[in-house]
């Protein structure tokens, strides 16, 4: 009597049983290299889910055609050699991080399919805030979450997913919430996010949810061809070696102990309109490191007897000695000097001092760290006590009040006063004392030209109003030590006691 | 076209002319201006910019970039480079070229946020787990912080190999003149990367190797071209030192201070000269080498208990006294302090 045969899917069904025909799809290598002497074979145990969830996924890229195009992430845990069986483009990965990896692939590569596989340990425990921030970026890459409730590769120890009262090696009394917390359902807590368009999660239990698990698989990678946004399926997987059942037990156990505690379900299925809001302009890139227009350069017009300049300028935060200190550093490279500028940089914001190191040179700058400057701009009182005894014997120091504090006696040092507040309250802005200092500064050191103070201003404000009341800053400035020297409560016109 | 620039903002200027279009980065002070300058300049020239959730999901949007073949980047200040050790040492592993910059602070912990020199060892020697090297180098001027991130770039490539920028504080916080001209700056074609293409289909990228035979061929590959690369890519800087009987050694911010203390010193009359590492590793060893046999004695100074000097004293095997003066804590000697410990030391040389 003839045999008869049906053939079943890749099954053919003989009457003497069954018969293995190793149809596969073509996006698996013909031979697996894994196992040196079982080409046929992955090393997965039987009855391990992740093979029935790498033959969905394999089927699906073979069937929309995307095996060219797509670039698998591999994670750690037992499908960390899913690069042994999917012939795509691979990429393998640290423990957790496929989603961040995935990222900086599918940005690099956005027309491509990005997929990231990561089992519970990798995706739910290590790599939490990857996922959660990937999801909650909305990338444009498909996650498939193999949730088995245990770690399978290093032995059986608790998962985060492991089901409350599950015996594991780290869990050997069962999962215990007052110890270890309630399992984690990654599906439900990404579907609280924006981003995300679908999130379904599928269970590898019996043939009928295999087949809703093969049209989620189909349906993440389609939503990813065309675009859409973030896909993510989570598949309830069996673990016959680790949770001690033979195949069909185990089977059996994902239906009747994991879907209970965690449901089937599509969480997300949506269009999610993404704004796209306040596109950056374009550049080419010689605009973009030429900066940002081209700095005219003035003919140098410092004085015959500049010499190098250590200028430290010091007051409170917002009296703008950081801006003050930027300005004389763009003047002077404008008038073809080496220049350096050094904050000093905190870590709050309010009620901080601030203080800056500009050099000035016809040199190469060595050190842009002035310990011993030659000149100090002190704002306020604080920073006059603070840095006059620096000031090298024969410097200036420009104080940014009437009178000195009568305690004080600096007989080494000439200093100007110019009460730089009072000034530019009167000029309408309390914010230009700091180009009222500068006007100071240059009339008493003649070190740079106020023309070219004045055209980096007019690169840098572009409010004319406010441009206007700098230019007077820098004039009242200048002729109030002009007019101090006039009445001869400075000794010298300008430049160093030698 | 000279532009006054910020040490932070001019690496993101040369990480463009590098052709680098993708910054995956987390803020820290003080580097925090570079993931600003590239959030603000990579999207204007088509780039991407993503702010990612930790340094550790950063180096990994860098290891997946890398992973496509393009040039990419990252920076951070210590912490953040803790975080980014294992990451480090992925990309080491599988071989990705890319370039990580790491404006050191003060630690160890969260430490301060002014300059420090700390991360030497970390940075220089390892950190991550495994037989690897990065490939450093050590900028000292805003200029530098442009021009050494793209020979950062060129160097990863060439040698598939992480690219670390190692600088401090105060040259990512501080202003210069940065000379910048377009020039055309082409990346080598990457055969190995993953792109999503039937060309690339068989490529993977990884750092798994099974079998023992596997990893050790794999590791002995990676000596070779750091062998070469110890050969051919060593640069250095020589001030002063051409009748120098001291020779003071300092990278970074304190090359600047030495140089004027340098200059200090020799107008004293003390034959001093300085010698700069602008390579951290591989460590210009031949270069040192040659200077140091005219000198009578060395003095190495830097912002660490005592981290590069290591390097020098294995370099010269102890051919010359070699003293170290370090500053910690965020403190920076001044000109004088170091013209002070130049006069020490040159007085112990007669």
């Amino acid at each position: 009597m003839a045999e008869e045969r049906v053939s079943v899917g890749d099954l053919k069904v003989s009457t003497n049983g069954y018969e293995i025909a190793h149809s596969k799809s073509e996006v698996f290598y013909p031979e697996y290299e894994r196992k040196a002497d079982l080409k046929h074979q992955t090393h997965y145990c039987p009855g391990c889910g992740h093979g029935v969830a790498h033959k969905l996924i394999a089927e699906a890229i073979e069937d929309l055609g995307l095996q060219d195009q797509t670039i698998l992430v591999s994670p750690v845990g037992c499908s960390v050699f899913a690069y042994y069986y999917f012939d795509v483009g691979n990429v393998q990965v640290a423990h957790g991080r496929a989603p961040a990896a995935a990222t900086g692939l599918k940005r690099a590569c956005p027309d491509k399919i990005v997929i990231a596989y990561q089992g519970d340990g990798d995706l739910a425990a290590i790599g939490t805030a990857e996922i959660v921030h990937a999801a909650n970026r909305g990338e444009k890459i498909t996650v498939f979450f193999v949730n088995n409730a245990i770690y399978g590769m290093t032995g059986g120890q608790m998962a985060p997913t492991t089901l409350v009262g599950q015996k594991s090696t780290t869990s050997p009394w069962g999962r215990r919430p007052v110890n270890e917390g309630f399992p984690l359902h990654m599906a439900e807590l990404l579907a609280t996010l924006e981003a995300p368009v679908y999130i379904e999660r599928v269970a590898l239990s019996d043939n009928k949810n295999i087949m809703k698990a093969r049209r989620a698989v189909r349906k993440a990678l389609e939503i990813q061809r065309a675009g859409t946004g973030f896909s993510f399926v989570e598949i309830l997987s069996p673990c016959p070696t680790i949770w001690g059942k033979d195949p069909v037990e185990a089977r059996k156990w994902v239906a009747e102990k994991m879907i209970p505690s965690f449901p089937l379900n599509v969480f997300r299925d949506r269009k999610v309109e993404i704004p796209t809001n306040n596109e950056p302009p374009r550049k080419t890139v010689a605009e973009l490191v030429g900066g940002a227009k081209p700095a005219e350069t003035s003919r140098p017009q410092h004085r015959h007897h500049f010499r190098d300049l250590g200028i430290k300028i010091a007051g409170f935060g917002g009296q703008g000695v950081l801006l003050l200190g930027q300005l004389l550093a763009e003047t002077g490279m404008r008038e073809g000097l080496e220049v350096s500028w050094l904050p000093s940089y905190g870590p709050e914001m309010r009620s901080g001092s601030a203080h800056c190191h500009v050099c000035l040179s016809k040199e190469r700058i060595g050190s842009p760290l002035i310990s011993r400057p030659n000149v100090l701009v002190a704002m306020n009182e604080l920073s006059l006590r603070k840095f006059a005894a620096q000031v090298l014997p024969g410097g200036i120091i420009i104080y940014g009040r009437e009178h000195l504090p009568e305690d004080l006696a600096l007989p080494q040092v000439q200093v100007v006063c110019i009460p730089a507040s009072e000034i530019a309250d009167k000029l309408g802005s309390a914010k230009v004392a700091n180009v009222v200092m500068m006007g100071a500064l240059l009339e008493e050191t003649e070190c740079l030209s106020p023309a070219t103070v004045m055209q980096v201003l007019e690169a840098k404000v572009k409010n004319p109003a406010l441009l206007e009341i700098d230019r007077k800053a820098l004039d009242a400035g200048r002729t109030y030590i002009d007019h101090m020297v006039a009445v001869g409560a400075v000794t010298q016109a300008d430049g160093f006691a030698q | 076209m000279r532009q006054l620039c910020k040490g932070n903002v001019a690496v993101i200027k040369g990480a463009v002319l590098a052709g680098c279009r993708a910054y995956y980065g987390y803020p820290i002070t003080p580097a925090s201006e570079i993931a600003e300058a590239a959030a603000l300049y990579l999207p204007e020239v088509g780039g991407t910019f993503v702010q990612a959730e930790s340094e550790t999901a950063s180096i990994n949007m860098v290891y997946g970039a890398a992973s496509a073949g393009v040039r990419v980047m990252t920076a951070s200040s210590g912490p953040g480079l803790s975080l980014m050790q294992e990451g480090i040492s992925y990309l080491a592993g599988a071989e990705l070229p890319c370039v990580i910059v790491d404006v050191m602070r003060g630690g160890p912990g969260l430490g301060n946020i002014a300059p420090e020199q700390s991360d030497y060892f970390a940075m220089v020697k390892g950190g991550g787990h495994g037989n690897y090297r990065n490939l450093v180098v050590a900028p000292a001027s805003v200029q530098e912080m442009a021009e050494l991130t793209i020979l950062a770039f060129e160097l990863a490539d060439k040698y598939r190999n992480p690219a670390i920028v190692l600088t401090d504080g105060f040259v990512g916080q501080m202003m210069e003149p940065l000379d910048l001209e377009y020039r055309e700056i082409v990346a080598p074609e990457k055969s190995w990367a993953v792109k999503g293409t039937a060309e690339t289909r068989k490529n993977m990228v990884t750092s798994i190797f099974l079998e023992p035979d596997d990893l050790e061929e794999h590791q002995r590959r990676m000596e070779a071209k750091y062998v070469r690369a110890q050969q051919a890519e060593t640069r250095c800087e020589e001030y002063r030192t051409e009748d120098a009987e001291l020779l003071v050694v300092g990278f970074g911010i304190v090359s600047r201070v030495l140089r004027s203390a340098v200059d200090e010193a020799r107008r004293q009359g003390i034959k001093v000269g300085l010698f700069r590492p602008i390579t951290l590793w591989p460590f210009p060893a031949k270069e040192l080498t040659a200077v140091a046999s005219r000198v009578e004695k060395l003095l190495v100074v830097e912002l660490s208990n005592g981290q590069m000097v290591e390097d020098v004293r294995l370099t010269l095997e102890g051919r010359k006294p070699i003293e170290f003066y370090g500053r910690v804590g965020g403190n920076v000697p001044s000109v004088e302090e170091l013209v002070a410990k130049i006069e020490e030391n040159a007085a112990a040389t007669v």
